[in-house]
């Protein structure tokens, strides 16, 4: 992780999306929402909503005492026989990994799927370490193979499809594979056992860590995570420190949002309680359980009193789903591990909006994220509070807008502020638009509106309204009058004013660093 | 006692729906409605506030507080978007104790969308309009999450005369607008309003009723482009329509 990454490009990456991604993505989130709204609806959307208030006050509660519930949960997994490390940042994080494995002698790992880890880049050092690193979720396990990284929260391999997935296995696994999801699994399965058995070492994340037991709550569908946690003799889990809830009593909660949230189930195949060691109760596995408490930017966000509830998120991916966003572009645009509505929040948080700031612009603020949102996290204000940290800067960092973008926005501002101004600018722009009319539309506009026109035609400018309006009284026809020399007159300045723009404007074009606005 | 309107026309909806401010007022004084038009008003300041300009969309806010603030009765909009920045955003942008902040908390009470003033003031779903032909309706973002107006603008067209309304496949789905958005991104945009524009071609309707001037901007647009036979109008028009179209 030392080197300097470069800032994230999402129109470029967006721009290089192939048509049957969109396909794939959009084909899996629809199913995904559809089991979701048959279990929401199940309860009803009196109790959803109750359910939805009380998750968001909990997670707020707890987020906001976040010091307090941490303290407790080193002390209780401490008790229960655990190790805690303290990671500042993922390069720390990945240190105590490795330093643990090197202590033990481990050659093999089985990973269970894990943002946390996906964030830092665990596999990446642990591979480069000389330690054999296999995912066993399914789909990180076929975006391992095809060298790729995940592009969903929940679903990392959403983006291929099943003849992509039989075709990387023909290819990387020398097997005769069809493109059915059942044999494709068998597949997998039969490859995974074996690794099972022979890893020295288990590394997961965690859903969740109940501070008044010091457990570890891991909700998945395929068995993996308990084969990872409970075969190899040493279970190391990396975890983000918002991922604490105080007690049973909170889970209980969480647990009726994320399973329908996330893949419209009212329960996982497998929940997963783990406090402590479990080789301790005398029934086997791990003899040792160490938990990397990560914070890597994770302060940072919580002493943003406007962008602090980001961390209320519980991962359920709902918010991808919903938007249409990423459902044409998929989880890679985003250049990083948090794609969707809350990567848009979470990354520019995280890596900065140096890096990442052009990705809260990656929405057109529809809402769908926070009508679906679990927690209710207000995810469109801070998207809009993360374009005001890039574009005008506020006192964690920014501004990263060029110049002439920031310029402008406060000549337009001014010019909006202005009513004769204003006016003066609508009737210009009936007057000037004729050589690009055709008819009621213009069909092709110069740059920068041409962002605009090469999608579809502008509307012709038709600002007749103020005038039919002051026509209709004695009053407001003598007022016209005088309007209308005052307008002539600020036209003439303007054109003036104009044409030494565009000419300044000339001679700068090509200066321009930063694309995040036209 | 007469219900008073001041009309908030915006700055989308003078520059580019003449028409369908004009409608606004026909269909008003229909209804007995005393209609002004503020001089002075220009942009609410949304387009700055949401590009991350805050600081800059200050400007033209104070600029729509002088204007509206010393009126009085309701102010109405054809847009759901800037009804809903005048009241949920000023009085968040001017804090309290600034002159500002009285003033946008006090206006913030009776800004209104249009549909949402028809059906929740003056308590109407049958405004007396006739529009003979098949219809489907887009659900605007800021109409339907911002405002939370859902029902209110169907009961609306159920209401008119000759009206059949067709449903709209993934009718809440965003049309690819969203202001800046549009612009910073327009690839992402243009596949947006492709899904959105093949869903009202699949609809059978004759026009595609929209209530917000960014959405119906760029969904004429859309069909336009492809040479649609269906045609994009206002909630107002249908509503200001006697049969007459």
């Amino acid at each position: 992780m030392s080197e300097i990454p470069s800032p994230i490009d999402f129109r470029a990456n967006s721009r290089g999306v192939p048509p049957h991604i969109a396909t794939s993505v959009k084909k899996a989130t629809h199913h995904l929402l559809g089991t979701r709204a048959t279990v929401v609806g199940y309860l009803g959307d009196e109790q959803w909503q109750l359910l939805r208030q009380a998750g968001h006050e909990l997670r707020l509660h707890t987020i906001n005492h976040l010091d307090a519930y941490l303290a407790q949960l080193e002390e209780r997994v401490t008790a229960a026989g655990g190790h805690v490390h303290w990671a500042r940042d993922g390069a720390e994080a990945n240190r105590i990994v490795l330093e643990i494995a090197r202590e033990h002698g481990v050659r093999r790992a089985v990973k269970v799927k894990s943002m946390a880890t996906e964030e830092i880049g665990l596999n990446h050092a642990l591979i480069d370490a000389g330690i054999e690193t296999l995912e066993t979720d399914l789909g990180e396990f076929i975006v391992q193979l095809a060298g790729a990284a995940p592009s969903h929260i929940i679903a990392p391999a959403v983006h291929m499809s099943k003849e992509g997935i039989a075709e990387l296995f023909r290819t990387k696994l020398g097997v005769d594979a069809p493109a059915e999801p059942k044999r494709l699994t068998a597949i997998a399965r039969a490859r995974l056992r074996d690794a099972f058995v022979a890893a020295d070492m288990g590394i997961s994340g965690a859903n969740f860590l109940i501070a008044e037991t010091g457990t570890l709550v891991l909700v998945t569908n395929e068995g993996n995570g308990r084969m990872c946690t409970t075969l190899p003799p040493l279970h190391v889990a990396v975890v983000g420190i918002d991922k604490v809830v105080p007690d049973l009593a909170s889970l209980h909660v969480l647990l009726k949002l994320l399973p329908r949230s996330a893949t419209g189930q009212k329960l996982t195949c497998y929940t997963s309680f783990i406090t402590g060691p479990s080789a301790q109760c005398g029934d086997g596995g791990p003899q040792e359980f160490h938990l990397v408490l990560l914070d890597n930017g994770r302060t940072r966000v919580l002493r943003d009193p406007q962008a602090r509830e980001t961390l209320l998120c519980i991962r359920c991916g709902a918010c991808l789903n919903s938007c249409p966003v990423y459902n044409h572009v998929g989880g890679h645009a985003y250049g990083n591990p948090y794609s969707g509505p809350i990567g848009a929040i979470l990354a520019p948080q995280l890596l900065g909006v140096q890096i990442a700031g052009n990705l809260p612009f990656a929405s057109s603020l529809c809402g769908a994220c926070a009508e679906i949102c679990p927690v209710k996290i207000p995810i469109p204000e801070i998207l809009i509070h993360l374009r005001r940290r890039a574009m005008e800067g506020d006192r964690i960092e920014g501004p990263v807008a060029s110049p002439v973008v920031a310029a402008g926005a406060a000549a337009g501002a001014f010019a909006l502020s202005q009513p004769l101004l204003y006016e003066a600018g609508s009737q210009a722009l009936r007057v000037v638009q004729a050589p690009l009319r055709r008819g009621t539309w213009l069909q092709s506009l110069p740059p920068p509106a041409d962002r605009w026109t090469t999608v579809r035609p502008m509307p012709a400018f038709d600002a007749s309204f103020r005038q039919w309006w002051r026509t209709r009284t004695v009053e407001g026809r003598k007022q016209t009058r005088a309007r209308r020399i005052r307008i002539a007159a600020l036209l003439g300045g303007a054109a003036v004013t104009a044409v030494a723009a565009l000419v300044t404007l000339r001679s700068r074009k090509g200066s321009n660093s930063h694309d995040i606005q036209p | 006692m007469t219900v008073k309107v001041q009309l908030f026309i915006t700055c989308l909806g003078e520059n580019f729906f003449s028409p369908v401010l004009k409608d606004l007022v026909g269909l008003l004084e229909r209804l007995g409605v005393q209609c002004e038009m503020p001089e002075g008003q220009t942009c609410c300041g949304q387009p700055f506030y949401n590009s991350g300009f805050q600081a800059q969309a200050t400007g033209p806010a104070r600029q729509w507080l002088k204007v509206f603030g010393p009126t009085d009765g309701y102010i109405v909009a054809p847009s759901g978007s800037c009804a809903e920045f005048v009241r949920h955003r000023y009085p968040e942008m001017f804090p309290p104790g600034t002159p500002e902040h009285a003033v946008a908390r006090e206006i913030s009470e009776r800004t209104f969308e249009f549909t949402e003033f028809l059906t929740r003031v003056l308590k109407l779903t049958d405004v007396g309009a006739c529009f003979p032909h098949k219809v489907t309706y887009h659900a605007s973002c800021h109409l339907l999450r911002g405002m939370g107006l859902r029902d209110e603008p169907k009961q609306l067209l159920a209401a008119v005369k000759g009206l059949e309304l067709v449903p709209l496949s993934e009718e809440e789905t965003c049309c690819g607008f969203g202001g800046i958005f549009s612009v910073v991104y327009p690839e992402v945009s243009a596949a947006m309003l492709a899904d959105k524009v093949r869903n009202i071609q699949a609809s059978g309707a004759e026009y595609v009723v929209v209530g917000e001037p960014g959405c119906l901007m760029n969904i004429a647009g859309g069909l336009q482009k492809i040479g649609s036979a269906v045609a994009a109008v206002h909630m107002i028009e249908v509503l200001a329509a006697r049969g007459d179209r």
